[in-house]
């Protein structure tokens, strides 16, 4: 695994029930709302833009579902370790 | 054939909204009312369009901002949608490429934004998953409030609305009905729908000829044909030739000298020859009809339906928007009476963010104060906004869908709680309101006199105590001839209330439709009902018909009619004593084209 923390990009694996849903989405797409560049999710190589609800909707994401974060500025590093540990946590659902 | 599109074309349907019209056809789209217009935007402008669109969004935004924060804690479960649909207002897909569409493609905000909408639903669409399927609803709610703002900010330009068209639509369900500016149109037909369908009401509400039930209308006529909707006979008239253009624009101009005449004469007092005094008052949906209440001279209002504040918003108002609303009636019409029927949310009117299964049947199930009952701080807020109101008039509280005498404690129960907060609150009402309820359900009639005890008043509620009573769906239009408001069956039923009511001592109104339709009085006279609720508009005509009738007469003729056995034997009854009086030409005498060359 070359998760180390200086990498641009995480690989997570949904775990609350309901997948990354409408509340689930809504929360992340308000975590990126401030970062300098872009936040990817990309599954199965295809790509949506974390700070639009209606791109992770349209990515289908139930739980189980392994996903990579990346991110495009290093500066956006912070945002990208709370993004993973939102997720790997279940969005404390 | 091409020359056979343009002969002129009889269609038949329901006649739910008097006065005829004469105009181009506008045909609404499938996905509902479609007013968005295209035009282009000059290089110089753009940026003004944005802004306009920004503004849009923050406005909405704004708004829904309000809602949350005003949102009492009992219903914070609905919070979390809302926070999702704030946070989508600014979505890249939805907000960013709006604004792209705008800049790319020089187009008007409201183009952008159809166009940008109609593609994300077509990538929900393709779902398979019915969560995320699901989630279409949240972007339109999103998306339309936006473009309410942008329409709203710029009324002038629904040009297509603007040209003063006949609309034509499959069916309009009760939101489209209060999102579309309606009173800009001449007239309206449909393929759906009946005379006592919430389109219907609104459509007579505002004065616009309309022909309902017509099966197939969308299919027959095509944008721009010219049509003439006779709403008074229930006939719509597709490509008609010179002759019928001159004879219906001569039948519109002595319609309306009919309804001026009529109108001229609406205040006096409806007291019939031999001087019984009856109260005519006017049923109302929108706060602003109490105006139309007044000019046509009812006495009060009979019947104030309230579940038109919690339509076409996201979530449910708070006790001081409906208050302000019922204050207003209130203060208009004192010191006429106002009648406010609670919460009756039915089928027909669904509102989105309220209902959690889709019924099968939903006439018979969760409605009126069963849905309160099981929602005691809705029906409480609701309940306190009412008597607030009653500082400032004369209010009554009426409760729809009565089936059984618990039914009143309960809410006489919750009535109390919500005096109680208000008097802790130091907030001034009156305690004396009187409470009544809506007779519509046939256990209702049955047990009146057991009711009467916890009540007073009665309004008996024809629409759907003639639904119930014969089991008829008033939609259906297979069994709509069976909807029958003369069927000796309901009148008995009539005459029972009645006489419960004049051995109890409890008022008895009538504030379904049958109240409105002339036809009607001679028998609700004899049966010594004597407070009639009705559309505002009907009033004249009602008050007229009255005048000219007596009382004693009436009584005498009602011991005829109970020996009827049949709808046709009332009628004809009717006819052969009252035809002159009942059926004013220009008001309900069918028009057929073989018997008026």
């Amino acid at each position: 695994m070359n998760n180390s923390s200086n990498e641009l990009s995480r690989h997570v694996t949904i775990v609350n029930d309901l997948g990354l849903h409408a509340r689930s989405a809504a929360k992340i797409a308000k975590l990126v709302q401030n970062v300098k560049s872009n936040v990817w999710i990309i599954k199965d190589g295809e790509k949506a833009d974390a700070s639009s609800i209606i791109d992770i909707l349209t990515l289908v994401c139930p739980k189980g579902t392994k996903i990579t974060l990346t991110i495009d500025d290093q500066s956006d590093l912070g945002i990208l370790n709370k993004l993973a540990q939102m997720i790997e946590s279940g969005f404390g659902e | 054939m091409l020359s056979t599109d343009k002969n002129e074309m009889y269609l038949h349907g329901i006649n739910v909204s008097p006065g005829i019209c004469i105009g181009k056809a506008y045909l609404v789209g499938k996905e509902g009312v479609d007013v968005v217009d295209k035009y282009f935007i000059s290089k110089d402008n753009l940026q003004n369009e944005i802004k306009r669109f920004q503004s849009a969004v923050k406005r909405a935004k704004d708004k829904l901002q309000e809602i949350i924060e005003s949102t009492p804690e009992e219903l914070r479960q609905h919070i979390h949608i809302l926070e999702t649909h704030k946070v989508l207002y600014k979505d890249k897909m939805l907000y960013g490429k709006t604004i792209e569409t705008i800049e790319k493609e020089r187009v008007n905000a409201e183009w952008a934004l159809k166009e940008v909408v109609s593609n994300v639903k077509r990538m929900f669409r393709n779902m398979t998953d019915p969560y995320l399927k699901g989630r279409v609803a949240d972007i339109v709610h999103v998306s339309q409030s936006i473009m309410q703002n942008l329409v709203g900010a710029k009324p002038l330009d629904i040009s297509a609305i603007e040209k003063r068209v006949i609309l034509v639509a499959v069916d309009l369900s009760p939101a489209e009905t209060s999102q579309i500016q309606l009173e800009k149109i001449k007239g309206l037909i449909t393929d759906l729908g009946g005379k006592t369908s919430h389109t219907g009401i609104i459509a007579r509400t505002l004065e616009i000829p309309a022909v309902l039930g017509l099966e197939n209308a969308t299919h027959l006529i095509k944008n721009d044909d010219i049509i003439i909707v006779d709403g008074t006979s229930g006939i719509v008239i597709v490509h008609p030739d010179d002759t019928t253009l001159i004879e219906f624009e001569e039948r519109k101009s002595s319609y309306e000298n009919y309804k001026a005449v009529i109108t001229r004469s609406s205040h006096l007092p409806a007291e019939t020859t031999d001087g019984v005094k009856l109260e005519v008052l006017g049923n109302i949906e929108l706060p602003e009809e109490v105006a139309s209440v007044i000019n046509y001279g009812g006495d009060g209002i009979g019947l104030y339906r309230t579940e038109f504040q919690y339509l076409s918003r996201l979530d449910f108002p708070d006790e001081h928007d409906l208050f302000e609303n019922y204050k207003d009636v209130v203060e208009v019409m004192a010191p006429g009476t106002v009648t406010i029927r609670t919460l009756d949310i039915s089928g027909d009117k669904a509102v989105p963010y309220a209902s959690n299964s889709d019924e099968k049947n939903p006439d018979l199930g969760l409605r009126g104060i069963r849905y309160c009952l099981k929602q005691p701080e809705i029906f409480k807020t609701q309940l306190k906004a009412i008597l607030r109101a009653s500082a400032f008039g004369p209010v009554r509280i009426l409760l729809p869908m009565i089936s059984c005498h618990e039914e009143i404690l309960a809410a006489k129960k919750i009535l109390n709680t919500a005096a109680d907060s208000l008097y802790k609150e130091g907030i001034a009402f009156n305690d004396h309101v009187q409470v009544g309820i809506m007779i519509e359900v046939p256990s209702a009639v049955i047990m009146a006199d057991v009711m009467a005890k916890d009540v007073d008043f009665f309004s008996i509620g024809t629409n759907d105590l003639i639904q119930y009573s014969l089991a008829v769906d008033r939609v259906n239009r297979q069994v709509a001839h069976l909807y029958q408001p003369l069927n000796p069956a309901i009148i008995r039923m009539i005459k029972h209330v009645a006489d419960i009511g004049k051995n109890s001592g409890v008022e008895v109104c009538m504030c379904g439709e049958m109240a409105g339709d002339p036809v009607n009085i001679p028998i609700l006279l004899g049966l010594g009902i004597n407070k009639l609720s009705m559309n505002p508009q009907s009033i004249p005509a009602i008050k007229k018909i009255i005048r000219s009738l007596n009382a004693k007469d009436a009584e005498s003729f009602i011991k005829d009619v109970l020996k009827e056995k049949s709808e046709s034997g009332i009628m004809e009854l009717l006819l052969s004593t009252y035809r002159s009086i009942v059926f004013e030409i220009g008001y309900s005498e069918p028009f057929s084209p073989a018997n008026n060359s």
